[in-house]
């Protein structure tokens, strides 16, 4: 009896030793990423807030306070919100229209010999620079280049660069591969049968788009609409170079208030407000998506 | 459609291919190319400021890539074994970190950074025997951090991912068979997510070398390869900079097709 229970006890022990041991090897093996998220970016944003609730030093920088102030001063930038929430949604739908029928193409027609490279070309200009490919566009609509091929046959003085026209162009260059993938994603998982079925039932190819095949590749729309419209939200680059000054966005109001007039707690009340923003974009193509996918969810197997 | 879908990679690569040719024009106009030349290339080559920047650029993103790397898949294999809450916890974070706008993680970690410094500045010279105590500042190390904190995110998901469509029953077999949990580590399991860490390495390397805003922010005095690029186009466009571009465009261009290649590897093996 007093054997019986000591080798259970041990095989307990054993076993306590065994998961304290696999526990320590795996609090070892994601120390150092908490580490870094809590110093990098928790402290990060805590400090941020911290500071959004301050005043600005007399020579810059930051002055400990609770104030409500740097909010109440948010108005003093409403061009940088309104320029930002009109062409971050623009741009977005208009990337969609290009996007689409690249989809469409890749998914259903394209030839699967040549599928893999297709979409290679289309992701691969996504992970170069932003900033060589924006560049590009500013040396094309820049005074050196249309323009002056315009001139050329005689008309004269045309701007195309630092126009709103500019900056919707440059984040459709900039963002249609993001747009593209989610939605050929969604597009090539389609089950063909779903369209024979609606052609079989009478249905000409365009209403069988339209009733199956557009439902169907919603939630890849709405992926592809959301991710593009959140990160034009924190866009700089492409307003910077191809609006120059004249089209701004909610990040060029920031790094002007950071850099240029050090004023830290009222780009801090700016910066918490986008990430706010950015929130409640995420929460409502989340919410919508998850409406589209319960609904419109189609199993044929 | 056909037609369609072809200007549209007409419009994805015309631009780039814009300016690679008008690297190798001998004039400075967009408009006309006059004849082929590559002094360009031998001004940027030897401009000493962005050689520098292009170290500089090359250090930070291997660096931060190789340090995303190993701490991005010790996460991805020790989440699995994480509660259901924490690894919630660890999955929200790592999702901010990609979500979050560069432009606010530039400015967050500045801030905090300063006001870090601001307090352990003084408290350092106090302790410090000698008469120049170091002093923290921004430079190398902060955009390192930065730059870390994004890519762990990237190779945490990219690695995990490939570990989801591991099969279960190899590791539990390599036990079975006596094995001990690092030898089946060793043999089965890093075997098989390698491919997919690389990948994420050179995507994170990648991202790295093209940040830009990140870097403007918590650089300090230091100049990274794409900040000299901005400063340089707000001097003024010249073919210089044509040059540059394309060197920094067939840099990324190798880095992304190698990752691509790495993980339709991955994808193959695993039978996707």
């Amino acid at each position: 009896m007093r054997a019986q229970f000591n080798t259970r006890f041990n095989g307990l022990t054993m076993r306590a030793a065994k998961n304290t041991k696999r526990n320590l090897v795996m609090a070892a093996l994601v120390a150092p990423a908490a580490a870094w998220l809590c110093v990098f970016l928790v402290l990060p944003f805590i400090a941020m807030l911290v500071f959004a609730f301050g005043e600005r030093a007399p020579e810059g920088g930051y002055q400990a306070a609770f104030t409500f102030a740097q909010f109440a001063n948010l108005p003093t930038r409403a061009a940088a919100f309104w320029n930002t929430l009109m062409l971050a949604p623009a741009g977005a739908l208009l990337c969609l229209l290009v996007a689409y029928p690249v989809a469409y193409y890749l998914a259903v027609r394209a030839n699967p010999r040549y599928r893999l490279i297709l979409v290679s070309l289309v992701v691969v200009p996504f992970w170069t620079s932003l900033l060589v490919r924006t560049y590009a566009w500013m040396y094309i609509l820049g005074s050196r280049g249309i323009p002056n091929l315009l001139a050329m046959i005689g008309i004269e003085d045309v701007r195309m660069l630092n126009t709103p026209g500019a900056v919707l162009l440059g984040i459709v260059y900039g963002y249609l591969p993001l747009m593209i993938m989610p939605i050929y994603v969604s597009l090539e998982k389609l089950d063909r049968r779903l369209l024979e079925a609606s052609a079989d039932l009478g249905a000409k190819p365009v209403s069988s788009f339209l009733g199956v095949t557009l439902p169907l590749s919603l939630p890849g729309v709405m992926t592809g609409v959301a991710l593009v419209t959140i990160l034009l939200l924190g866009e700089y680059l492409i307003p910077q170079l191809l609006g120059g000054g004249k089209v701004f966005f909610i990040g060029n109001a920031l790094v002007d208030l950071f850099l240029q007039s050090r004023n830290w707690p009222f780009g801090s009340a700016i910066a918490v407000t986008l990430v706010a923003v950015v929130a409640v974009v995420l929460m409502v193509a989340m919410r919508i998506a998850w409406k589209v996918a319960g609904t419109r969810q189609v199993d044929l197997v | 459609m056909r037609a369609l879908v072809s200007s549209v990679y007409l419009f994805l690569y015309a631009p780039i291919a814009l300016v690679v040719l008008f690297s190798f024009n001998a004039g400075r106009n967009a408009s006309e190319f006059t004849s082929f030349s590559a002094a360009w290339y031998g001004k940027a080559l030897s401009n000493t400021f962005l050689v520098s920047a292009l170290q500089n650029s090359l250090m930070i993103a291997f660096t931060s890539a190789a340090l995303a790397a190993v701490f991005g898949t010790m996460a991805a294999l020790g989440m699995e074994r994480l509660g259901p809450r924490v690894r919630a916890v660890f999955d929200a974070l790592f999702a901010a970190a990609i979500v979050v706008p560069g432009v606010v993680i530039g400015i967050a970690t500045l801030v905090a950074l300063v006001a870090v410094f601001s307090f352990v500045n003084p408290a350092l010279a106090m302790i410090w025997p000698g008469d120049h105590p170091p002093q923290l500042g921004l430079g190398y190390g902060s955009i390192i951090a930065a730059h870390g904190l994004f890519s762990m995110a990237l190779v945490a998901m990219i690695v995990k991912a490939r570990i989801a469509s591991l099969g279960r029953d190899i590791v539990e077999a390599s036990s079975d068979l006596y094995a001990t949990p690092l030898t089946t580590f060793r043999l089965i399991v890093l075997p098989q997510i390698l491919p997919s860490i690389l990948a994420g390495f050179l995507l994170a390397f990648t991202f790295s070398f093209d940040d830009f805003i990140i870097a403007f922010f918590v650089a300090g005095s230091k100049t990274t390869l794409p900040i000299y690029v901005f400063a340089s186009i707000r001097r003024g466009v010249t073919p210089e900079i044509n040059a540059i571009a394309t060197l920094v465009l067939v840099a990324s261009l190798l880095l992304i097709l190698t990752a691509r290649v790495l993980m339709r590897e991955t994808k193959s093996k695993s039978g996707e």
